[in-house]
């Protein structure tokens, strides 16, 4: 059996990229997330695996020099926080315009601006409906233990390659800074020339040989033929909507109340089902794992059960316009939050659902 | 068996180091654990709190409001976390430093002298497996050996040595409790 560690969020995120067989990791420092490349700087992999660790001068310089990995098909990723992540929003449209794969790992903090370093998740919006310019969504999967961590670089960087286009893990300072249980993924080589030829020859800088070259850019001058692109683009995010919504529903088959919850949100969540449960109010948890794309279905499939959903956040209300939105009036939506860095408890949690439904 | 710690004193006490050699000697015993530190300014300013969970079951909040056991080593500690022991909970402290004793008659109350007996052993490292070994005489829910091998786990192979020092504080820790209040 694969040995147990214990150990922190952001330091999974570290191992896990060295296991997977990721190529380049480029970031610049931030807190809450600063163990990433501490742990990668440590653990020296290009000794082991070959894989590039830089500290780059800068989030834009990072954030480039992902571009240019994905660009030659290369397994390559970032990681930071909130602010660390507005900086890099240039890029990442650059990279998802470009349709790209790569991994960005966003462990959020408070803002707006500099903000705080405590725990938030103030940047959904950003995350699922852009963030940067144009009609473009990045796959963005919502880690709630320290073992997801381990689990969505793996699966972000599959879904990177599989769709050509950018994934986010988008956790928090809480899932960053604490330490669980994890069984760590085994060893995947790097991919070798050969197989990057095979996995993304047909569009990768690989070195043009006897075959047409390859142009990658996110340019176009004439408008129809980048309208013609755009289609294209948005026929691939409706695929993605079609087979690869993911999420966890907890004791909702007989609950009159559903939390909607996702990433340390969710966990603290089940600790309010509990005290709820024991208080005879009966309330089940829906845990988005996939925030783009959206359970929007699974929620609306659970509207004639319930009285009502509560979207709870560390934010002044993000995700629960999705819910709105999958509810579409059918039953009542609420929403209770913080912000700022300020982590709700699980007991203020049930309060604002006795005062917000009147139970 | 859940059992819901905090661990609140200055920077520098092992506080941090004293809640993952907790952690980590849990899943030696196959249970389900989680680590939650403060972090940033507090941290440099000098508190230094984490919230330690050991339990039978899958784990759902990491981040707690009440305790059922508050370790206590500074006055700032005292003032935030005595009332958010759980009724019935148990809370230990170190009296060094504390002006203002915990006063709850509804929660166990006991007091270990960690920093004295640190310095009287000529070693104040040793000072948080002194605490340690206090708690675990009121909460037996880690036994000796998966405590050492918690130890290993949780200290690089360098300072395995110090294993057997660690291991006799512990056992300091747990012959020198105090009883203040018992339900």
């Amino acid at each position: 059996m694969a040995e147990v560690k214990l150990m922190k969020g952001n330091e999974v995120i570290a191992e896990t990229a060295i296991r997977c067989g990721c190529d380049g990791y480029f970031g610049y420092p931030i807190t809450p997330q600063s163990e990433v490349m501490e742990t990668l700087m440590l653990r020296k992999p290009w000794e082991e695996t070959g894989m590039v660790v830089l500290q780059a001068e800068s989030e834009l310089a990072a954030i480039n020099m992902v571009y240019g990995g994905a660009s030659c098909g290369k397994k390559v990723m970032t990681s930071s926080s909130s602010p660390g992540i507005s900086l890099k929003q240039e890029g990442i449209t650059y990279i998802a315009g470009a349709e790209l794969p790569c991994l960005v790992v966003d462990v959020m903090r408070g803002g707006p601006g500099l903000g705080t370093i405590q725990p938030s998740q103030s940047d959904y919006f950003q995350a699922t409906k852009g963030g940067g310019h144009g009609d473009y969504h990045l796959i963005v999967l919502a880690p709630a233990s320290v073992q997801e961590m381990s689990d969505f670089v793996v699966l972000g960087f599959e879904l990177a390659f599989k769709y050509r286009n950018p994934a986010m893990v988008l956790a928090d300072g809480v899932i960053g800074q604490m330490m669980e249980k994890v069984v760590l993924p085994d060893y995947t080589p790097r991919w070798t020339d050969e197989e990057i030829e095979k996995i993304s020859g047909s569009w990768a800088l690989t070195g043009k040989k006897k075959r047409e070259h390859h142009i990658i850019t996110s340019l176009e001058l004439e408008a129809h033929r980048q309208e013609v692109f755009n289609e294209k683009l948005q026929r691939k995010y409706r695929e993605i909507e079609a087979n690869e919504v993911r999420y966890e529903a907890l004791q909702c088959e007989d609950a009159d109340y559903i939390f909607v919850a996702y990433g340390s949100t969710a966990r603290i969540c089940q600790k309010s089902i509990q005290l709820a449960r024991e208080a005879g109010i009966k309330v089940g948890l829906l845990r988005p794992i996939t925030l783009y794309p959206f359970p929007y279905q699974p929620i609306s499939d659970l509207c004639s059960q319930v009285k009502g959903f509560m979207s709870v956040e560390m934010s002044a209300g993000q995700m629960v316009e999705d819910v709105r939105l999958a509810v579409n009036g059918k039953t009542k939506v609420d929403f209770y939050g913080r912000m700022g860095g300020v982590v709700p408890t699980p007991e203020e949690i049930l309060e604002a659902l006795k005062t917000k439904f009147m139970i | 068996m859940t059992e819901e710690i905090i661990i609140a004193g200055f920077g520098g006490q092992g506080v941090l180091s004293m809640g993952k050699i907790l952690a980590y000697s849990g899943i030696m015993q196959d249970q389900e654990v989680s680590w939650m530190p403060s972090y940033g300014p507090e941290m440099r300013g000098g508190t230094a709190n984490v919230t330690v969970i050991i339990s039978d079951e899958r784990i759902s909040s990491p981040v707690l409001n009440a305790f059922d056991s508050a370790i206590v080593l500074n006055q700032q500690s005292m003032d935030k976390f005595e009332a958010q022991v759980k009724p019935g909970g148990t809370l230990i402290y170190d009296p060094n430093g504390i002006t203002h004793h915990p006063t709850r008659k509804d929660i166990n109350i006991y007091q270990i002298e960690g920093a004295r007996l640190a310095a009287e052993g000529g070693n104040p490292k040793i000072f948080n497996m002194i605490i340690l070994g206090a708690f675990l005489k009121v909460k037996p829910i880690i036994n000796l050996d998966n405590l050492e091998k918690g130890l290993k786990k949780s200290l690089p192979a360098r300072h395995h040595n110090l294993i057997p020092m660690n291991i006799e504080a512990v056992q300091t820790g747990m012959k020198q409790l105090v009883v203040i209040n018992q339900l």
